[in-house]
């Protein structure tokens, strides 16, 4: 094992083709003039739903959704909004698998392709972003950064063992360039933004 | 594979099949617009490209440092890093690592890497069950097919095909083709494969040297379904994954998806920095030809790309022949630098599987230099003696007219002539192959120079 390692690293270290330097990437990259709508209708394009509220309204309009009336067995990291599966009480992740329905705080939003940026810190097994049928991603309208790069620039990766930018539902359109919303993870993803 | 892979020969084959080849064909231009709608809605998308291009140049100049400091990040985050020369060690450290944690059943999310090694039939010897979780993969798994493109492994299937497979393995109903309802049989068809697996194996698109981290990308979810259940995670990588900054991911996720299939980004982009509460976490990185590919200053470049499949999409000949006809992991443009680096005799026909349009080299996201060097590769596989003997002394023949303008002249007007008063039968003879599909156009009665000249004297 080591041998291999010696000698990849060694083949690598000879003929060394000319170095190129890296970019600084300080460039101008895309600015929308409204980067919650544009978000907003990223989500959408992708696929998913949106909802605004203010903060004392959380529950409420959470509570409203269909998919929260609907469901069963729900998760919920979000203060505020009572759910009746207690994460630290669960040891084997895969006794979340008949949740329907997750509710959890995203970091922030990505306004050019409707990603909410969601790190594993407070839920202790991250299967549970796609194990339930339902996913609603909770985020500050406030946190809604233009694009990737701005993005990138707000992760602290020394911090996180998990980390995941999720678009809009899981989908597919392996069958004949059909797409079918559903595919192995939520069939449906909300995305709550929180004045 | 032994005998030598003859893309004409199984071209042919497909096209046999008109109504199919012009499905297959709109079926992957229509990805192709949607990848160009996309492209068009990014302002600054040219200056991504050189920027991706740039860092990638980067990374393939300075690899050795990169995976060294992948390896420290990695290892002071519990990440166990292994190493594999070739397809062979990879799948015997694999089966290592799955036999000390008693493994019976691995679910796999998509990876060209593991095709690449067969990594699949060898794991089945060993008593190790392997579901592909990707529903294109799976597709093509239960009918014992590979996939025969990168991105959509299933795009050569019909959905009444899918209907009948479905039938036979999932139990759906017999005659049954909508989209929909297959995907949901297969939703929990693979539901249950991923509550019993005990271990996950997945691909790597990006691996970040500053961080130690790795990142998947997925549409469906499968990927992180299939390494969040059970403790074991292996990701297995080819070398060239690497990138040096967590913030380059900002060019390569916003370039990726939108290439492959006109998405702004992949439904799950997932960052793993170590492994889950009680589980494990290695990553496998291999060679396999890889490095060798690097020292050759032709097809240097061809390490970065990033498997968007978008070369595929756009080529004229892959979709008109199908990936199959490629008979390699990775087919189309790119496939046909790879193979031929891997093996200049069995794929040989490949780099001239192209029209030289240059279309690949437009849509890469990397801008990989590909009809330039698919064109490169037609002249390597000459001086290497692996040409076959017609298209040899057809190539002698062609130099020995172009080194001799009067041979040329001479020759040109006895084509004109000929052209227009040989029938048909000889002209589309056997020994015609370029005529086997195509009409030779009508000559003109004139050369360009007869016509120069005479313009010369009017004026
Ligand atoms: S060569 Fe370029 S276009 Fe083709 S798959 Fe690789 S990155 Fe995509």
């Amino acid at each position: 094992m080591n041998d291999s390692r010696s000698q990849i690293l060694n083949s690598l270290r000879h003929r060394l083709p000319q170095s190129a330097p890296l970019p600084t990437m300080d460039e101008s990259w895309i600015q929308f003039p409204d980067p919650i709508a544009q978000f907003r209708d990223s989500v959408v394009a992708v696929g998913g739903q949106t909802e605004t509220c203010k903060a004392a309204d959380l529950a409420d309009t959470v509570g409203r959704l269909t998919v929260f009336d609907e469901s069963k067995r729900i998760v919920s990291t979000v203060d505020g909004i009572a759910g009746n599966v207690d994460l630290q009480q669960v040891a084997d992740p895969h006794d979340l698998e008949d949740v329907h329905l997750a509710i959890a705080l995203g970091q922030f939003g990505v306004a050019e392709n409707g990603a909410v940026w969601i790190d594993d810190h407070s839920l202790r097994h991250r299967v549970v972003l796609f194990i339930p049928q339902h996913v609603i991603l909770v985020i500050p309208s406030r946190d809604v950064v233009h694009n990737m790069h701005e993005a990138y620039r707000r992760i602290d990766f020394a911090e996180n063992h998990f980390g995941v930018f999720i678009s809009g539902p899981s989908k597919t359109a392996d069958i004949e360039q059909s797409l079918v919303i559903g595919a192995h993870g939520a069939r449906s993803m909300h995305v709550v933004l929180v004045d | 594979m032994s005998s030598k892979t003859d893309h004409p020969a199984l071209a042919t084959v497909f096209v046999r099949d008109e109504a199919r080849t012009k499905w297959h064909d709109e079926a992957l231009w229509f990805v192709r617009t949607k990848r160009d709608r996309a492209a068009a809605a990014v302002p600054e998308w040219e200056t991504l490209r050189t920027t991706a291009e740039q860092i990638k140049a980067h990374v393939v100049a300075n690899l050795a440092e990169l995976l060294e400091r992948f390896e420290q990040n990695a290892a002071a985050r519990g990440i166990q890093v292994h190493w594999a020369s070739d397809g062979e060690e990879h799948n015997r450290i694999v089966l290592e690592i799955l036999k000390k944690h008693n493994v019976r059943h691995v679910v796999k999310s998509k990876s060209m890497l593991t095709e690449e090694c067969h990594l699949n039939p060898y794991l089945e010897a060993n008593d190790i069950s392997v579901v592909d979780t990707d529903l294109g993969e799976r597709i093509v798994q239960l009918r014992g097919e590979s996939p025969s493109h990168i991105v959509l492994p299933a795009i050569h299937i019909k959905k009444e095909e899918v209907g009948e497979t479905f039938h036979e393995h999932l139990g759906t109903d017999a005659g049954a083709s909508d989209p929909q309802y297959l995907t949901e049989a297969a939703r929990q068809h693979l539901r249950e494969q991923f509550m019993k697996a005990d271990a996950g194996i997945t691909g790597v698109n990006f691996a970040i040297a500053e961080t130690g981290g790795f990142v998947v990308c997925t549409n469906e979810g499968n990927a992180d379904l299939g390494v969040s259940l059970p403790g074991l995670h292996i990701a297995c990588m080819g070398l060239e994954k690497m990138i040096p900054r967590y913030q380059d991911l900002a060019v390569f996720t916003r370039l990726l998806a939108r290439s492959a299939t006109g998405q702004p980004i992949t439904t799950y982009t997932s960052h793993f920095h170590g492994p889950r509460e009680n589980g494990e976490l290695h990553i496998v990185i291999v060679d396999n030809g890889r490095t060798d590919l690097r020292s050759d200053e032709n097809f240097r470049r061809s390490l970065s790309c990033i498997r968007c499949g978008a070369c595929m999409n756009t080529c004229p000949v892959y979709r008109r022949s199908g990936g199959h006809s490629y008979q390699s992991t990775v087919p189309g443009p790119i496939g046909s630098i790879l193979a031929p680096a891997r093996d200049a005799h069995q794929f040989h026909t490949l780099p001239f599987a192209c029209s030289l349009c240059g279309s690949c080299t437009d849509v890469c996201p990397v801008k990989i230099d590909l009809h330039h060097e698919l064109l490169t590769w037609r002249r390597e596989i000459a001086r290497r003696n692996a040409l076959p003997r017609s298209k040899k002394w057809g190539m002698r023949l062609a130099s020995a007219v172009l080194r001799r303008p009067w041979l040329y002249r001479l020759a040109g007007s006895m084509a004109r002539i000929f052209l227009r008063w040989t029938p048909r039968w000889i002209l589309y003879s056997k020994l015609n192959t370029w005529g086997r599909q195509r009409d030779l156009p009508v000559p003109p009665a004139k050369s360009f120079r007869q016509m120069y000249r005479e313009r010369q004297k009017r004026s």
